[in-house]
């Protein structure tokens, strides 16, 4: 009885820091519901009319400032190439890693683990003008494959900053997977390259999820790199991007800022609303494994 | 041994293109006068004089001591929040699923958009709760006050990642074994005391984890900083005007493309990056250690 009065108790507790963990979000929805006037007059009325939302919803889709569409595709594409090219590059460097048993291996991990603590800010301005120079070099400058304000160079950027956290996890998790199955393989004829992907590669599932979500949320709410590499204001800006580039340049209109701010979290919410359950699980089991 | 490198080279080359390269580039520009992103092979070799410069620049060492504050308090707040959020939803309560889901939500969200949020928050909404309930001190944005300036970029950092150290808590704590907890119990240990005793010793590598990634972190705060306060409210600091919430990232970032000081911001790079590898290099120890003992 003392014990069920306890988690009641709890249970009272838990759901206060809720409502006190969701206020700010509760804020920013009922704002984007108000004309610009009303959210200076009382920000924290409730809306007088809530589908006014649709109006600075309209609003912010014809901004040719955020370009919400287009932002919305580039910040996809980014992602999605990036994250998939992270799993297939760091799994089959981490494998190797694992089996190889030799000082090369151990020492090429190393430096890789040691690489985490290199800030981005002492490689983000020479890695602009190395990539600058790789495409006046290359010719590549003239043509759709230039790296800098372009797809090819913040996805290249990102596989090269993520392969230190996803190699890292990759290498915990093969270590403790058991040899036979690969040997097995192996004695059948089977080339490394097809042991890999068509044994190991799916065994691996676990911790695929958690570096696709560890990697994904953050490639996707990236700024620094992004502003970088992109630039504000070019033809492929992503939603971080586009967000602050707005807000720069329209000063004190929070119906339009903070609908805006709702429309640029509204789809890591909805895949989070949809997938929660492999996202809570594959953190959890990655931190476990990590 | 042709498996061996095929299969390393994608990462290895992209690794070594992306960060070794620059890195290598990046501390050889902080001892020379490079100082458009364009150029690069006509700079001039100019020994210390950028870390002599950085040195005495009051506006960097304030940001160096703002940054030191910074992460001291973050590390301790993130994970002071974190590891009690993860004893309350470790608990066989009704709605664990909806509370984990929540606590963790801040996270997907982008420190720039957040940074937007939480600066109307600051400046509209609590105002009016301020003016509301006629509490003079809260009717004035905080966000005009440099130490609760401070306290409000380390309030929506931990708003943002308390859900993520949660995570990494409560597989910890899950996976330490139930017998021992429940024998404590039995044996007559109040709850603080399994704490204490029991759970905090068991999921002391999970304090490890924890603890350098805030470090890391924190020390690299950006985009909350940037959409929050952007540095300001502007304060004097060795006679001189500074930004007074302009942690070593943004200071960095300003001195290149404000300033327009490239080689200047490489030197507080090369500063930032010594300090942190040490400051990560100690923690790990000292958490090593703490981890035996316990």
């Amino acid at each position: 009885m003392k014990n069920q009065l306890k988690m009641y108790a709890l249970e009272i507790v838990a759901i206060l820091v809720l409502i006190i963990y969701m206020l700010p979000f509760v804020i920013v929805l009922i704002n984007s519901a108000k004309p610009v006037l009303d959210i200076i007059v009382d920000p924290l009325a409730l809306p007088e009319d809530p589908a006014r939302i649709f109006t600075n919803i309209e609003a912010v889709m014809a901004s040719q400032v955020v370009r919400y569409t287009s932002s919305f595709i580039s910040s996809s594409i980014i992602t999605i190439i990036s994250v998939f090219a992270l799993v297939i590059i760091s799994s089959m460097a981490a494998w190797v890693l694992v089996r190889t048993k030799s000082t090369l291996s151990t020492v090429i991990f190393m430096i890789f683990v040691a690489a985490m603590v290199i800030p981005f800010q002492v490689v983000m301005f020479p890695l602009v003008s190395w990539f600058h120079r790789i495409e006046v070099f290359t010719g590549l400058i003239n043509t759709p494959f230039r790296l800098l304000q372009n797809y090819p160079g913040i996805i290249l950027a990102y596989m090269g900053f993520g392969t230190p956290l996803s190699i890292f996890l990759y290498h915990g998790f093969i270590k403790g997977i058991p040899l036979e199955l690969e040997e097995a393989a192996k004695i059948d004829g089977c080339s490394s390259a097809k042991t890999f992907f068509s044994i190991v590669f799916p065994v691996l599932k676990p911790i695929t999820v958690t570096v696709m979500i560890l990697n994904g949320i953050w490639i996707w709410n990236d700024f620094l790199l992004p502003l970088m590499v992109l630039g504000t204001g070019n033809a492929v800006q992503t939603i971080p991007l586009a967000v602050q580039h707005f807000v720069g340049s329209f000063v004190r209109r929070w119906d339009l800022i903070l609908t805006t701010t709702l429309m640029g979290m509204l789809p890591v919410v909805i895949i989070f609303i949809f997938l929660q359950k492999y996202i809570i699980k594959g953190m959890v089991d990655g931190a476990v494994k990590g | 041994m042709v498996t061996f490198f095929m299969f390393l080279l994608p990462a290895v080359l992209s690794f070594v293109i992306v960060i070794i390269v620059p890195f290598i580039f990046g501390v050889y520009y902080s001892f020379t006068d490079w100082n458009a992103m364009t150029g690069g092979a006509d700079v001039n070799f100019v020994g210390f004089a950028n870390y002599a410069a950085v040195f005495n620049d009051p506006r960097f060492l304030h940001s160096f001591l703002v940054t030191v504050a910074f992460a001291v308090i973050n590390i301790i707040v993130v994970n002071v929040v974190a590891f009690s959020l993860a004893l309350l939803v470790t608990n066989k309560l009704k709605l664990v699923g909806l509370y984990r889901a929540a606590f963790f939500m801040p996270h997907l969200i982008g420190g720039i958009i957040l940074g937007y949020i939480w600066q109307f928050i600051f400046n509209s909404a609590i105002t009016q709760v301020g003016s509301n309930l006629g509490i003079g001190f809260l009717a004035t944005s905080l966000l005009g006050h440099s130490q609760w300036a401070l306290l409000a970029i380390v309030l929506v950092v931990v708003w943002q990642n308390a859900g993520f150290f949660m995570m990494i808590y409560v597989a910890a704590i899950q996976s330490a074994p139930a017998e021992l907890i429940e024998a404590a119990q039995i044996d007559g240990a109040t709850y603080l005391q399994r704490v204490r005793n029991i759970i905090m010793p068991l999921v002391a590598p999970a304090f490890t984890v924890a603890m350098f990634l805030t470090l890391v972190r924190s020390f690299q705060q950006f985009d909350v900083n940037m959409a929050l306060t952007a540095g300001g409210p502007a304060g004097m600091f060795m006679g001189q005007a500074i930004p007074t919430t302009e942690l070593l990232a943004l200071n960095i970032y300003n001195t290149a493309f404000t300033v327009r000081q490239l080689a200047q911001g490489q030197a507080r790079a090369v500063v930032f990056f010594v300090t942190l590898a040490l400051v990560a290099l100690i923690q790990v120890y000292f958490n090593k250690r703490k981890e035996l003992e316990m």
